[in-house]
């Protein structure tokens, strides 16, 4: 019996079917929070089609006013309507979670893969290595940083890339060592095939499928944090609206308008909370736990 | 309980020291590395500091400010001496302030550190209560909690701590806006280091818990007449703790940078602000200074979190 | 050993506990699909009833029920189900937990898992007493606990009672969780598979001491899938099937004239040296035999190495030596200096307790690990000792089948690709190749349709199917068998190991077949290698040295393994007795 007697009839339906049944063991919570995403993915390609008003425009008749109908957010000292500014600062706080969360990645795949496949000496260093870096507290060694290089959109990628770096290289190492040490490496090594091809075929496959994941949650750490520099005035130069900036900026008025501080803080929550979400969802699907 | 020989614990915090110190030279000298990259001239730098503005110094001025910070010297002699200094806690001396750095920073140090050691207890309370109480059971609170502690642990400080200043400070009048070295003003800040790091350690802990629940030794402790709550707390959580006693190793260096932050949002005392004014300003000694003094703690932070581990679980030999 | 045989019904006193009935269901009502049904028994003081099954038989479930422990959303019913004229149904939680510990013990298996790791022995011993308010001061109480220990006689019990579990040995672990059962003196002593995870010496010792306390007036619920040991200890046996009890009986009765084809079919599927040359499971769908698997030109192996020696072994192991170094930096010899020959179509089985070496020596024949002295020859070439580079065209000749197969697969493999990875080849084209795995999928008799599934997906069993179709597609020379059947249950580990025995007639194959169980290498093997502490202590002929032993260390293990009762072995009995 030969296996090509097995034929499908049409290839369309229990495609489609498929989708179907998969889409709807989705929890509601990961619509939501893949709605978000979607918002702040179109404030940061097109910021105009969701602004309010625009995000510069100052009008002086209405400085300081709490959060109404025609002002979502409020506006600040200068009548500048904060919800559109947090809408066109979507941009630049994504590309510079994006940059960061790159950055960091490819370090920790660097360290991480070299650690776990190098060998004891190789792993030795490597680790050695990275306990130093998790010696400094992560805002740390951002903020000597920015003090060397003074602040900036760049120092603020490079910062919080390195900072993150080495926890996701732990990660990593972990992940390669482990399933370097797996049966089923073995077992290919007793059939005889050659280290190079289980490296690639097995560990690195096995090893890095959580990268994805890993990434996601990454980049809502990467933009709360380089808000968190932001926030303390080390990120980039006013009258920028990227959402820490914001921060800063409304640090100010705390008292007297809470939204200018509070608001920029909820897009950041958001949007890591939403990341977030769905990159503990894909990880469940990841692991086959599909109803979780 | 065995009692290892006093010998051995001697024995092993003398290894875990000198791992310690070669980790503090490692980070000595990359804060180094790193500040000898910095680009510019750094005795302009200090000359423009201290004037304010830019100004345009004579060659005598710059070589006067060369010779007094040693910029000129190779840079192995710069190595060496900066190492020398350390050695005898001479952090050098802060750009802006021309004040010893270390000076500095042991004069606003302690209540960093009282913020971060009760932001881990509070948090470490939350935690377990959290787990002990409703960690694997069947109903809406717990799968509530689980929800809860994913929100907590992506919350950043400065989010929540602004939060919390606006809510209670603010608007209810029921703790100060500007907390000093008073017992009520420690109670937002910690809080506010308290609940993100709550929500880490759930996580992780809770995962354990429910694990450990399903083990034979817990059926075994119920099979002799122990009731639920009495394995929970008796059996389980010491071994669901052992995940989140690593983890506080690691936490010490997060709460420090989450110090930074809510000591900011708070105007609170401490080397967080020193830390933000020092960084803007360009001051390399005391934002060196400060970091290595915080490698120091973290290190001596994680060797006390080790040695804890050892006494939970004592399957580990000292050896 | 003998006791008075006596018949089902009911002693003239009281029964200790009553069970009439049973039936425990999952869900959140009582009125789904029940995981146990039907079962009755009754038990008197000095008695032992064993319930006996396969995984899934509902027998843990069971047990566990009769303490309450069946689960926080069970579902427990029965026409009674008493103990001492009380109604269990009816007990609250606080009631339960007055009668747990105090008048039922439970003793689970796997000692080391079934204490607190992180706590002292003797604090898990005494729990039961301070519990249930019978402590005493500290004094008194740590003076009952070692009492206890010496009960069970674990030596030095005040230094154990002070040592955590993993410190004592698994025999003593095993023990203590006994005496931590017995500390309140219970009636009843309920005991789930006590003796599994333990070697056959220790196993006996374990056995004995659950015998005194039965004689010493206790009654015994013992559950086991193990029937040798069901019929060392019982009075009365009842055989589960999916949640229902197929037979029950005295225990002469049941081994010597089982009624129930089930049970029919467990006893004779239990490999012994009686069953040697015979089928173990009822047949099933013949396997195919595929020539085109062992063609007599290797046309499609230009990478194999030259055809092996006609004359001479197989293969061959000279002096080999291993050792380890421990965490604790103490080096141990796990294999001192073992040789022995691998003669073509014959299965040499390796037997021997954990720590013997026997798992390392498998991974030295492998290749696995180099050895430290000695050396392997394989085909009359030299294997150890040579580069892996110039190994690894000859590693088709010799295949693995692990305990474990699942851990031995890639866990995003499917099954297809699993085995056409094994596949010598690569030049053929996908056609062919496809063709030749469902041959392999055949001589296995997994089902076609299996072959896009994952391992996760499948049972025990067909997983270690899998693993067989692996190991053959290279048309090895020789297969290292490592506990291969140890994880399974009776009537699947009687199929695959019936499989093995099907294959080594059509292809050819010789194997070494690793196994702790004395019935399954007496069935399998032709020679023995036995080893004890990294050496082989003998070797021979597989009936010459399970039935007249020379060696003091065979004798002993000989000796402890219980034998079953059952038509077929009774020659068997006879000559133990």
């Amino acid at each position: 019996m030969s296996s090509s007697a097995v034929t499908l009839p049409r290839r369309v339906s229990p495609r489609i079917r498929e989708t179907i049944a998969i889409s709807a063991r989705i929890p509601l919570r990961v619509y939501l929070a893949a709605t978000v995403i979607a918002f702040f993915l179109v404030s940061a390609i097109t910021p105009h089609l969701l602004q309010s008003h625009s995000a510069f425009k100052m009008d002086l008749r209405a400085t300081l006013q709490p959060p109404s109908l025609s002002h979502f957010f409020g506006t600040d000292q200068a009548g500048r309507d904060t919800y559109s500014r947090i809408v066109s600062g979507a941009g630049q706080s994504l590309s510079i979670g994006l940059g960061a969360t790159a950055l960091s990645m490819i370090v920790a795949l660097f360290l991480g893969v070299a650690a776990g496949l190098g060998g004891r000496l190789v792993d030795g260093a490597v680790s050695r290595f990275l306990d130093v870096l998790f010696a400094f507290p992560m805002l740390f060694l951002a903020l000597l940083f920015v003090t060397v290089f003074g602040p900036s959109v760049t120092t603020q990628i490079i910062a919080v890339g390195l900072g993150t770096a080495p926890g996701y290289a732990r990660m990593i190492r972990g992940q390669v060592l482990s399933a370097r040490g797996a049966g089923y490496v073995e077992a290919a090594v007793a059939l005889g095939h050659p280290f190079p091809k289980i490296v690639r075929r097995h560990i690195l496959p096995n090893a890095l499928h959580p990268l994805v994941v890993m990434m996601t949650l990454g980049v809502g750490q990467a933009v709360v944090w380089a808000s968190g520099l932001a926030f303390l005035g080390l990120g980039a130069a006013p009258p920028s609206s990227e959402w820490g900036a914001l921060l800063d900026a409304g640090r100010d008025y705390i008292t007297r308008a809470w939204w200018l501080e509070v608001m920029p803080g909820v897009a950041i929550v958001a949007f890591a909370l939403s990341v977030t979400v769905v990159g503990h969802h894909l990880q469940d699907r990841l692991e086959g736990r599909v109803d979780a | 309980m065995p009692i290892a020989s006093g010998n051995r614990h001697v024995a092993w915090f003398f290894r875990r020291a000198i791992g310690g110190a070669a980790v503090l030279w490692a980070v000595t000298t990359f804060t180094f590395i790193v500040q000898a990259l910095m680009p510019g001239d750094r005795a302009l730098l200090i000359i423009n500091m201290a004037a304010g503005n830019i100004t345009n110094p004579s060659q005598a001025e710059i070589d006067a400010v060369n010779a007094e910070y040693g910029f000129t010297d190779p840079i192995a002699v710069q190595y060496l001496n900066y190492l020398w200094r350390l050695l005898h806690g001479d952090f050098g001396v802060s750009y802006q302030l021309h004040r010893p750095v270390i000076e500095i920073v042991g004069a606003q140090i302690l209540p960093t550190i009282v913020l971060a050691f009760s932001a881990l207890l509070t948090a470490w309370f939350i935690a377990i209560f959290m787990t002990v109480v409703l960690a694997g059971r069947a109903n809406p609170w717990s799968r509530f909690v689980s929800g809860l502690q994913i929100v907590m642990a992506t919350m950043p400080p400065y989010w929540i701590g602004t939060i919390l200043l606006v809510t209670f400070a603010v608007y209810l009048r029921i703790f100060p806006v500007e907390g000093k070295n008073s017992l009520i003003g420690l109670v937002l800040p910690t809080l506010a280091l308290a609940i993100p790091l709550a929500g880490f350690i759930g996580l992780v802990i809770q995962q354990e818990f429910v694990r450990v629940l399903e083990q034979p030794f817990v059926t075994s402790s119920r099979a002799r007449g122990m009731g639920d709550f009495g394995v929970r707390l008796r059996h389980v959580l010491r071994h669901a703790v052992l995940p989140g006693v690593t983890l506080s190793g690691w936490a010490v260096g997060s709460l420090f940078s989450g110090a930074v932050l809510v000591e900011t949002v708070f105007a609170r005392q401490g080397i967080g602000g020193i830390l933000v004014t020092a960084t803007s300003a360009r001051d390399v000694p005391l934002v060196t200074g400060i970091t290595v003094i915080s490698a120091g703690i973290y290190v001596i932070a994680n060797i006390l979190v080790d040695r804890a581990y050892l006494i939970i679980d004592p399957r580990i030999k000292l050896a | 050993m003998s006791r008075p045989d006596e018949d089902v019904r009911e002693s003239a006193g009281n029964p200790l506990l009553r069970v009439d009935s049973l039936r425990v269901s999952f869900g959140r009502d009582a009125s789904e699909g029940a995981v146990v049904h039907g079962v009755s028994f009754s038990l008197a003081a000095g008695r032992c009833v064993a319930i006996v099954g396969e995984s899934g038989s509902g027998k843990s479930v069971t047990a566990r029920s009769l303490v309450g422990l069946a689960g926080a959303n069970a579902h427990v019913r029965a026409g009674a189900l008493e103990y001492g004229g009380r109604d269990l149904t009816k007990l609250s939680e606080r009631e339960w937990r007055r009668v747990r510990g105090k008048e039922i013990g439970f003793v689970l298996q796997d000692a080391l898992v079934s204490l607190d790791q992180l706590r002292p022995v003797g604090k898990e011993v005494g729990e039961a007493l301070v519990l249930h308010g019978e402590a005493g001061t500290r004094a008194e109480l740590a003076e009952r606990v070692i009492d206890l220990l010496k009960l069970v006689g674990i030596p030095e019990p005040a230094l154990k009672a002070r040592q955590l579990p993993h410190e004592l040995s698994g025999g003593q672990r095993q023990r203590a969780l006994i005496a931590a059962a017995l500390a309140l003196d219970p009636q009843i002593l309920i005991a789930d598979e006590p003796t599994t995870a333990l070697d056959a010496t220790v196993q006996a010792q374990i056995l004995e001491l659950l015998e005194e306390t039965r004689q010493r007036g206790k009654a015994l619920i013992l559950i086991s899938h193990d029937l040798a040991v069901v019929s060392r200890m019982a009075d009365e046996v009842l055989v589960m099937r999916h949640g229902e009890v197929v037979e029950r009986g005295p225990a002469e009765q049941i081994f010597r004239n089982p009624q129930h084809e089930y049970t029919r079919r467990l006893l004779d599927a239990v490999p012994s040296a009686l069953s040697r040359g015979t089928r173990l499971a009822p047949a099933s769908a013949p396997a195919l035999y595929a020539p085109s698997l062992y063609p007599s030109s290797r046309d499609d192996d230009s990478r194999v190495a030259p055809t092996p020696a006609k004359d001479g072994p197989l293969l061959r192991a000279e002096g080999l030596v291993k050792r380890f170094r421990g965490p604790d930096g103490v080096v141990r010899t796990a294999v001192g200096g073992v040789s022995f020959d691998l003669h073509g179509g014959e299965t040499l089985g390796v037997v021997g307790e954990s720590g013997s070496g026997k798992s390392t020596l498998a991974r030295l024949v492998l290749a696995l690990e180099r050895p430290d002295d000695g050396s392997v020859l394989l085909h009359g070439l030299p294997w150890t000792g040579v580069s892996e580079r110039e190994r690894q065209p000859r590693r088709r000749r010799i295949s693995v089948i692990y305990q474990d197969p699942l851990s031995s697969f890639d866990p995003r493999w499917t099954v297809d690709r699993i085995i056409d990875d094994s596949l010598d080849g690569a030049h053929q084209s996908a056609a062919r190749r496809a063709e030749r795995v469902d041959e392999l999928l055949d001589l296995v008799a997994l089902p076609i349709g299996s072959r896009r599934r994952r391992p996760l997906e499948l049972s025990g069993g067909q997983r270690q199917r899998i693993a067989i179709a692996r190991a053959i597609a290279s048309r090895p020379s020789v297969i290292i068998c490592d506990e291969p059947v140890s994880a399974l249950d009776v009537s699947i580990q009687a199929q695959v190991l019936d499989l093995l025995g099907d294959l080594k007639e059509q292809l050819g194959v010789s194997y070494i077949f690793i196994s702790h169980d004395l019935g399954v290498i007496h069935h399998f093997s032709d020679r023995v290698l036995v080893m004890s502490q990294g050496l082989v202590v003998e070797s021979g002929h597989v009936d010459d040295v399970f039935h007249r032993p020379q060696e003091e260390y065979t004798q002993r293990l000989v000796a402890a393994v219980p034998r079953l009762r059952h038509p077929r072995l009774m020659p068997e009995r006879m000559l133990a007795e």
